[in-house]
């Protein structure tokens, strides 16, 4: 408890902290076994650095392996060739300190919001009182006091992301990622969410990868962008983005001039991958 | 100003009120038609079995006669059987139906669990499970007897094994099906082994069990008349044989009854189990009371 408040209260962790929380993938690749006993290559050397509490964005066509390279970045999958570290360390197996946000509902639909953001602590056998406590206080900070006693489907799909933010956090992650984690999400509410979780992870400073296929959200809340090309994924490019920070709203940012520049700077490398990508499907089904 | 906004208010609430009013009539008016219809039907069965046979259209002394039925229930009550009073023959049954429902379902529950989690047990003991569900498992009652005689101890195995397939299929059918997503977000939140199996796999597989345990209940009592029926000192399928041995067919339907109702309330409590475990899930969309 006392060391939460000390984290809220200073943005920014220790010194010694920050080097734990690079990521750093290398080479990686990932190939799959095709049930015809064909083998495909999803990842084909893709290496990228998150630097220590950098909010980094991946931006890609849809199924050139973003999603793959999370779960080898969380440990939940083992890569092919290649290596993530994460603070120096080689991933295997699930890494402590690492909290994900995945694409669909991941909610244990049995448990109230209240057991589902303390979930967490209970898997960390932190005591019960000061596990609770933790939770009701980011129930507080994600806008959903007075509603921990629902169930999951009581609630709207805006608010079960707020849950799932809660679920992510109160472990304090010093690696936070997460899989478009508002795309499902109307366009207002995923504006609304995006500005909070910045504001969120301004308070606990993780080091972040974020996917997303909305370029405009990635541009808005990312220190830096990785475009990947289609598939097998690769790095085709990383910018970074100076817009200076805090950046407040991410309704607003959209019309600073830079902004602008740098989407049209992204979406010229990425519309190229996207149109192959497109082709690729397209002529399959045809 | 207000005095208006006011009065409009208090109009659509008055509206909405009326609204609400015709739904419930109508509702009551469903429940009401549903009600004369099963008593119709009823009074059209058993009145016309009683007829038939009042009118000797059909035989009472083979097919039985309802008010024969509710003379023979009487009786059995009041006078008890051969073999120690009615209740004390109903009050055996339960018990090997309970034992035997109990033993069943914890072990279907645990192997089911178990194997479901772990490819390699299941691939081991796979085909023997399958092997022995393919064996008509009443034949199982004969050698049960005469491993253990004919106390309750047979009976409970038999109602045991028969509910054990049903659990045990459900809760390892019910494990397989936990979301994937779900469980990539609680090994990523540190859950351990032993805390997937109990805040996931088990609450997910919860809903298969229960719904296994609707049937189950019905297969226990199942083994332990079948068993009672292949050789026993007391229960209620010794009351069957000895009214089938007896040409007592009222005898053979009043037991019957008595059963139904066994089995009857024993549902009602498990859906009173079920409605409680698993309070968390929305309710179907015909339970929903949407006015
Ligand atoms: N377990 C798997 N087995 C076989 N192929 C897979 C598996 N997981 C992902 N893939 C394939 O790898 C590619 C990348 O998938 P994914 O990482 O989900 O893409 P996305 O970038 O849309 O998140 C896709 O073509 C997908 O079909
Ligand atoms: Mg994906």
């Amino acid at each position: 408890m006392a060391s939460r408040n000390d984290v809220a209260t200073s943005p920014g962790t220790g010194a010694a902290d920050q080097a734990d929380a690079r990521i750093e993938i290398s080479g990686l690749t990932k190939r799959f076994l095709t049930p015809a006993g064909e083998v495909f290559t999803a990842l084909d050397g893709v290496s990228f650095t998150v630097e220590p509490g950098q909010f980094c964005a991946v931006v890609g066509p849809t199924g050139c392996g973003k999603s793959t390279t999370l779960s080898m970045v969380s440990g939940l999958d083992r890569p092919s060739e290649g290596s993530v570290r994460v603070g120096g360390r080689e991933v295997e197996g699930i890494t402590d300190g690492v909290s994900f946000m995945f694409q669909t509902d991941a909610l244990l639909p049995w448990k109230t919001v209240l057991g589902n953001v303390l979930m967490g602590p209970v898997f960390r056998r932190v005591p019960k009182q000061q596990a609770q406590a933790s939770a009701r206080d980011w129930l507080r900070r994600v806008g959903l006091a007075g509603f921990e006693d629902r169930y999951p489907h009581q609630l709207s799909g805006g608010m079960r992301k707020r849950v799932a933010m809660a679920a992510a956090l109160i472990n304090e992650p010093r690696i936070l990622i997460m899989d478009e984690p508002f795309g499902a999400l109307d366009v207002q509410t995923k504006a609304i969410m995006s500005t909070e979780l910045l504001s969120l992870w301004e308070q606990i400073r993780p080091s972040v990868i974020f996917i997303t296929h909305d370029l405009d959200e990635a541009v808005a809340l990312a220190d830096r962008v990785v475009v990947m090309t289609s598939g097998p994924g690769s790095v085709k490019a990383v910018f970074d983005i100076d817009l200076p920070r805090p950046r407040g709203s991410v309704q607003e940012i959209r019309f600073q001039p830079r902004f602008i520049e740098l989407q049209h700077q992204i979406w010229d490398t990425l519309r190229e991958e996207v149109e192959r990508a497109y082709a690729l499907t397209a002529g399959g089904a045809a | 100003m207000t005095t208006a906004s006011t009065a409009s208010t208090t109009a659509i609430a008055d509206v909405k009120d009326g609204a609400a009013r015709t739904a419930r009539r109508a509702a009551r008016r469903r429940t009401a038609l549903v009600w004369a219809g099963r008593i119709a039907l009823a009074a059209f069965v058993i009145g016309g079995w009683q007829l038939s046979t009042m009118w000797g259209i059909v035989d009472p002394f083979f097919y039985g006669q309802p008010s024969g039925i509710w003379k023979r229930l009487v009786e059995l009550f009041q006078h008890g059987t051969q073999f120690g009073s009615f209740y004390q023959n109903i009050w055996t049954t339960i018990q090997e139906a309970l034992a035997g429902f109990a033993v069943g379902a914890v072990t279907g529950v645990v192997f089911g669990v178990a194997l479901g989690q772990s490819r390699y047990l299941s691939d081991v003991l796979g085909p023997y499970i399958k092997m022995v569900n393919a064996i008509p498992r009443i034949v199982l009652g004969s050698i049960f007897i005469v491993a253990f005689g004919i106390g309750v101890t047979p009976k409970i195995l038999l109602a045991a094994v028969l509910v054990f397939f049903i659990v045990f299929f459900n809760a390892f059918q019910g494990v397989r099906e936990v979301d994937r997503s779900v469980l990539a977000n609680v090994r990523v939140l540190g859950a351990s082994r032993m805390q997937i199996t109990r805040h996931v796999v088990v609450p997910s597989a919860l809903t298969w069990i229960i719904a296994s345990l609707h049937s189950a209940f019905g297969f226990a009592i199942v083994g332990a008349l079948v068993g009672e029926v292949l050789g026993a000192q007391s229960g209620l399928g010794l009351v069957i044989k000895t009214a089938q041995n007896n040409f007592d067919p009222n005898g053979v339907f009043a037991t019957m009854l008595v059963i139904a109702v066994i089995v009857l309330g024993a549902e009602w409590l498990i859906g009173k189990l079920e409605r409680r475990l698993l309070s968390w899930r929305p309710p179907a969309p015909t339970e929903a009371n949407s006015l």
